[in-house]
């Protein structure tokens, strides 16, 4: 397990890691907490001529209250997301979701940016920034930019960070109060999500007065399960009317088929599973 | 005269924790990828990517000229030398064994063989070379499927052997004389046609498992003294230097094998490895030391694979439920090519198959066969857990059949505590149990009965996550082996182990094993055995093993045999020492032998204070000063034990599963097993095995399966895909045991290695299945994942499930989710 061989900077300010990153041109990558990249440097399925690495940016690594909103660092590593008491307050759903990543070694070293950037549809972060709204600070060498998380996944694998840029901060507004619960289904469980879903309610006199569905792992990126979030809207959350708002799961959605999980148990799986987070939420 | 000393101190018995681990967990150790020699090379392995085909060429041209590459082979380079890897027990003596070679030279017979090799100053230079060899590979047809390979037209393995199957073998307990009544099949042909008696055919799966050791394997090689030293992360350096001889042609006194600490084997690490004696050739021809340390990668696709069998079961019962018959019928996939037990492992199944039964017909029948897959060699119970998952799952369809209780229909036809010393159908002679006291303990501690009524409860609430009991009553044989045994078998060597103890002048002791530990805690197990048997403390024993050098005598680990035969052989010994000082201690006391007695480390002269310690002894013994005519001035002692019979560890195993009807999840919450090893040494040893053995049985009911695509890739090659469960995957157990010493040794000891795993799968399975019985699913196979349940509920219900394509590469699983097509493209 030895990768190809690399150069490897590790700059102290964004401005130099995108200078750095700019110079690499497209055989640079950019290291965050590794637990994905390195299994594929060393896998030799990517060989980078230079890597960098984020870690000596120290203030990437904030959380912090901004407005009406919750500024995470894209160097965050897990471990901080899921402890962190703003976070726990006005962005449960992800204080949640972060806690089902991985094991405790995983999330000591990987990080909030790292796992987005990665995009892989199986990850958990992608379908709770989706279903929060969440926005994505990307710094370029002309300055940054804010993508919304409807425009931030484009495929598998593939976001909306462009060639010479970095992710340096994701945006989630507050959801003080909200109904959460992040229900993952994995095959052991320190495992990815073979299918998840992540529901977010505000409940207002016994009945839903908004809904926020994201699914993970149905589809190339996460998915809003604006089907199921209208189907709740107005609905008292009781038994019945759960499980047939989660009849519309399935839809939009293009589940994958691998050994895990053909596509049709994970379309049968979204459906169970959108019922049990949202009742999980309710309460 | 054999002095038998009071055993003293308890230290039998003692949940010490063990002596070995302060230093192993601070890292205060040598693996073998630690050793660094003067002078060495690194070895790069360049693997073929086909199951089947010819080798066109190999251009080592560029990887030649990379930085720090000292040298590039392939198998041209290697054939004349390389010999065949051996096989010790073939089964079949009437066929040559197709040769085994470890590099290919024309053809590749699976993915993962090696076709060429880089030698390079530094492990890093020998992997960048390594990516510049172009290997041309005509492919061929692979043979994949057991089955099929068996069929007129299917492409041949080996074409120099004709045929796929290796051998039938064929075993009926009338015909060899453990029965008295007709054979099996005969039975079983009349009970289809008696109205008082059910027959039950079942047709089972044990997929192929990868043992997975913790430590990858890796083998250093020094050929610079007048000894050629291979130091490797190995189970059995005996039995590999003398096949070094074997297979090389070297002169065995010129070998010396050192296994330095082992990280785990689980029978993976008891195999001749072709990178062994490639590291050896290599070093040889270069004269300079060299190094191989596989990558995890490397281990899941090369190091030899686990059980892999189609069961054909079918058992005969009277009405009353007490059977007549049973009959075995395995399909087992070798692989490619015979390891040191490939061919052996399904058959040792053959004399255990009756189980904890008794059975007045029995017959085994085993087709082994070769196909384009990782060679199948012994992984943890190594043919006892095949059999076991047939007579344990096969008893509870009967149970169905007739309606019975499991538990009672298993009482109902076990042999019976006042039974044993109990001769059963495959020939073995139990020679002590008791499955009663284990079962009834098990069904305290799991509250059978109450977990019944709720299983009846949540059946009648239709809830959503039902309750599956899963029963598990196993024995097994330990203490491999007899030696007769295996000559019976045809084997190439014994079943006994040696040791040597040396009382050193300052009164301490050094225990010489040839049983040589990876894991299991042997310092500390036989120093405590030492430690009673002679009286000195257990802190004055020093445990050698693993160097021919210094434990030149042994037949190693794997079988569940250390204690029952390496143990005996300690024991033994410590009786030699004990009376060899007694002549020396009565010439000391100016006393008679007779009127001498030992205990507590002391020889005292019966009826009087006087006395001598036999640290006095040792040192008087060193001075040799005055010693009585004629003897020889040492304590020292070996001996070499060969059992007479196995030993037969059993237990009762108890799982309450749940399984959730709406997603297929299976989650176990409660295991309860009663296990009975006999005496025991050290009863935190034995927990850590059982827990261990426990979560390997586990996995193999619920989490792991190699699988293999069409072109004969393993798919699951990496930690990620291939899933062990963790700590997290599995409930807290609850352990105990009943206590029925065995016969057979001094020390009433059977084994505890492979209990766990044997006895566990069986009793999962059975719990799935009979949580979601009542909706018709009778079957789900191994690892029954939250997928499949699912599917045979449905099935159950009448609902098909067209299960969709699995697309080559989706997203999804970190590492599986990458698109080999497309490396570069994933991550962006
Ligand atoms: C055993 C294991 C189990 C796991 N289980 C789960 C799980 O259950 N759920 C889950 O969601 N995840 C899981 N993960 C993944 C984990 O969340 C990783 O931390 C995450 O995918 C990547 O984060 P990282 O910080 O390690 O990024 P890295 O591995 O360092 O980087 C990943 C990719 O993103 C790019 N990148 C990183 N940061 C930036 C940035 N700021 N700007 C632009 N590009 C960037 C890198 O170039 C690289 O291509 C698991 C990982 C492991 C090893």
């Amino acid at each position: 397990m030895i990768p190809a061989k690399f150069d490897y900077v590790r700059p102290s300010t964004v401005e130099e890691a995108v200078s750095a990153l700019q110079q690499g041109g497209d055989d640079a990558k950019i290291l965050a907490g590794g637990q994905s990249l390195l299994p594929v440097l060393r896998l030799r399925l990517a060989a980078p001529s230079v890597v960098i690495d984020l870690g000596g940016i120290a203030e990437l690594r904030q959380i912090s209250e901004d407005g009406d909103r919750i500024a995470i660092g894209a160097m965050a590593p897990h471990h901080d997301v899921m402890r962190d008491d703003l976070v726990k307050q006005h962005v449960t759903l992800l204080s949640q979701a972060t806690a089902t990543v991985a094991d405790p070694q995983v999330r000591h070293r990987g990080t909030l940016g790292g796992a987005l950037a990665h995009a892989d549809p199986a990850g958990d972060l992608g379908a709770v920034a989706l279903a929060l709204d969440a926005e994505f600070v990307i710094a370029g060498s002309s300055g940054t930019r804010t993508v919304p998380a409807t425009e931030f996944f484009v495929d598998y694998f593939t976001t909306a960070i462009g060639e010479g840029e970095i992710l340096t901060q994701v945006r989630f507004p507050k959801y003080t109060g909200w109904s959460t619960h992040y229900e993952k289904f994995n095959r052991t469980a320190q495992a990815w999500s073979m299918v998840a879903v992540a529901a977010a309610l505000r409940v207002e006199g016994g009945s839903v007065a908004e809904a926020r569905i994201g699914l993970t792992n149905m589809g190339t990126t996460p998915i809003r399960a604006t089907g199921v979030e209208q189907a709740l809207v107005g609905q008292p959350a009781t038994a019945d009317s759960v499980r047939a708002a989660a009849e519309h799961a399935t839809e939009g959605t293009a589940a994958p088929s691998d050994a895990d999980a053909a596509a049709d148990y994970r379309e049968h799986l979204a459906k169970v599973l959108t019922g049990r987070a949202v009742l999980a939420a309710a309460g | 005269m054999t002095t038998t000393a009071e055993p003293t101190a308890s230290e039998l018995g003692r949940a010490r924790t063990r002596k070995e681990d302060a230093r192993l967990i601070t890292g205060r150790t040598r693996w073998t990828d630690n050793i660094a020699l003067p002078g060495m090379l690194h070895i790069a392995f360049v693997r073929s990517t086909f199951a089947h085909g010819r080798i066109v060429s190999i251009d080592t041209s560029e990887a030649k000229k990379a930085p720090g590459v000292f040298a590039v082979y392939t198998g041209e380079d290697f054939d004349a030398e390389q010999g065949g890897l051996p096989t010790a027990i073939p089964v079949n003596a009437d066929d040559p064994i197709p040769r085994h070679v470890s590099i290919a030279v024309d053809t590749v017979r699976f993915a993962g063989e090696i076709v060429a090799i880089v030698v390079a100053r530094d492990a890093a230079s020998a992997k960048d070379a390594s990516e510049l060899i172009e290997v041309d590979i005509d492919p061929l047809d692979p043979v994949l499927d057991m089955e099929a390979a068996q069929q007129e037209g299917s492409p041949i393995v080996h074409p120099d052997f004709g045929k796929n199957k290796w051998v039938t073998f064929e075993f009926d307990s009338a015909a060899a004389g453990a029965t008295t009544g007709e054979p099996a099949d005969a039975v079983i042909a009349a009970a289809e046609n008696d109205p008082d008696s059910v027959v039950v055919k079942r047709r089972w799966r044990q997929q192929r498992l990868i043992p997975a050791f913790m430590e990858p394997r890796s083998t250093v090689v020094d050929p610079t003294g007048e000894q050629i030293v291979m130091y490797s992360a190995t189970q059995v350096p005996h039995i590999l230097r003398t096949m070094l001889g074997v297979v090389l042609g070297l002169p065995e006194q010129k070998v010396r094998v050192i296994a330095p600490d082992v990280g785990g084997g689980f029978g993976g690490k008891l195999q001749i490895c072709p990178e062994e004696i490639l590291t050896l050739l290599v070093a040889r021809k270069l004269g300079k030391p060299a190094k191989w340390t596989e990558t995890r990668s490397e281990s899941l696709v090369a190091a030899h694979h686990g059980r892999d069998q189609i069961q054909d079961i079918t058992v005969a019962a009277k009405k009353d439920g007490t059977i007549t018959a049973l009959k075995m019928e395995l399909t087992a996939d070798m692989g490619a090519y015979f390891g040191i037990f490939t061919p052996a492992v399904p058959v040792l199944g053959a004399f255990i198959g009756p189980a904890i039964y008794k059975v007045p017909a029995y017959s085994f029948v085993c087709h082994e066969i070769f196909t384009n897959k990782t060679p199948v060699d012994a992984y943890r119970g190594a043919g006892r857990p095949e059999v076991t998952f047939a007579a344990e799952r096969i008893i509870d369809e009967l149970a169905t059949e007739l309606g019975r209780d499991p538990l009672e229909l298993r009482e109902q036809n076990w042999i019976k505590h006042d039974e044993f010393p109990y001769t059963q159908a495959g020939g073995l002679t139990y020679d002590s149990g008791n499955y009663e006291a284990a079962t009834k303990k098990a069904k305290e501690l799991f509250d059978y009965d109450a977990l019944r009524r709720e299983q009846e409860e949540r059946r009648r609430n239709n809830d959503p996550i039902q309750l599956g009991i899963g029963i598990s009553v196993f024995t097994e044989m330990c203490g491999l082996a007899p030696s007769r045994v295996l000559g019976s078998l045809g084997a190439g060597a014994g079943g006994w182990e040696h040791a040597s103890i040396r009382m050193l002048a300052t009164g301490k002791v050094e225990v010489v094993t040839g049983s040589s530990a990876h894991g299991q805690g042997h310092e500390t197990a036989w120093s405590q055995i030492v430690a009673d048997r002679l009286g000195v403390a257990f802190e004055d024993i020093e445990v050698l093993h693993g160097d021919t050098q210094i434990a030149p005598k042994g037949l190693d680990t794997y079988g569940s045999r250390s204690l029952p035969v390496g143990g005996t052989a300690v024991v033994k010994c410590a009786d030699k020492v004990i009376e060899k000082a007694k002549i020396i201690a009565a010439h000391m006391l100016e006393a008679s032998e007779d009127d001498l007695e030992f205990g507590s480390g002391r020889f005292s002269v019966k009826g009087t204070e006087k006395g001598v310690t036999i640290q006095e002894v040792a040192f008087a013994t060193f001075l040799a000063h005055d010693l009585p005519d004629g003897v020889e001035p040492s304590l020292d002692a070996e001996y070499t034990f060969d059992p007479e019979n196995f030993s037969y560890p059993h237990g009762t195993h108890l799982a309450a599963m749940e399984v959730d009807t709406e997603t297929g999840k299976v989650s176990i919450r409660h295991y309860v097993c009663v296990d009975d090893i006999g005496n025991v040494v050290n009863p935190l040893i034995v927990e850590g095995q059982v827990h261990g053995g426990l979560a390997q049985g586990i996995a193999q009911a619920l989490f792991e399966e190699a699988n293999y695509d069409e072109q004969g890739t393993l798919v699951n090659g990496t930690f990620v895909d291939y899933t062990l469960p963790s700590a997290a995957d599995l409930p807290s157990f609850t352990t105990a045991r009943t206590e029925t010493p065995a016969t057979s040794n001094p020390l009433g000891v059977k084994g505890v290695g492979e209990a766990g795993t044997i006895a566990s799968t069986p009793a999962i399975v059975n719990g799935v299945i009979d949580a979601v019985r009542y909706l018709g699913v009778e079957q789900v196979e191994m690892p029954c994942t939250a997928q499949r349940v699912w599917r045979a509920i449905q099935e159950a219900k009448g609902r098909s499930t067209q299960e969709t394509p699995i697309d080559t590469h989706s997203p999804g699983a970190g590492l599986g989710s990458i698109d080999p097509n497309n490396p570069q493209g994933e991550v962006q």
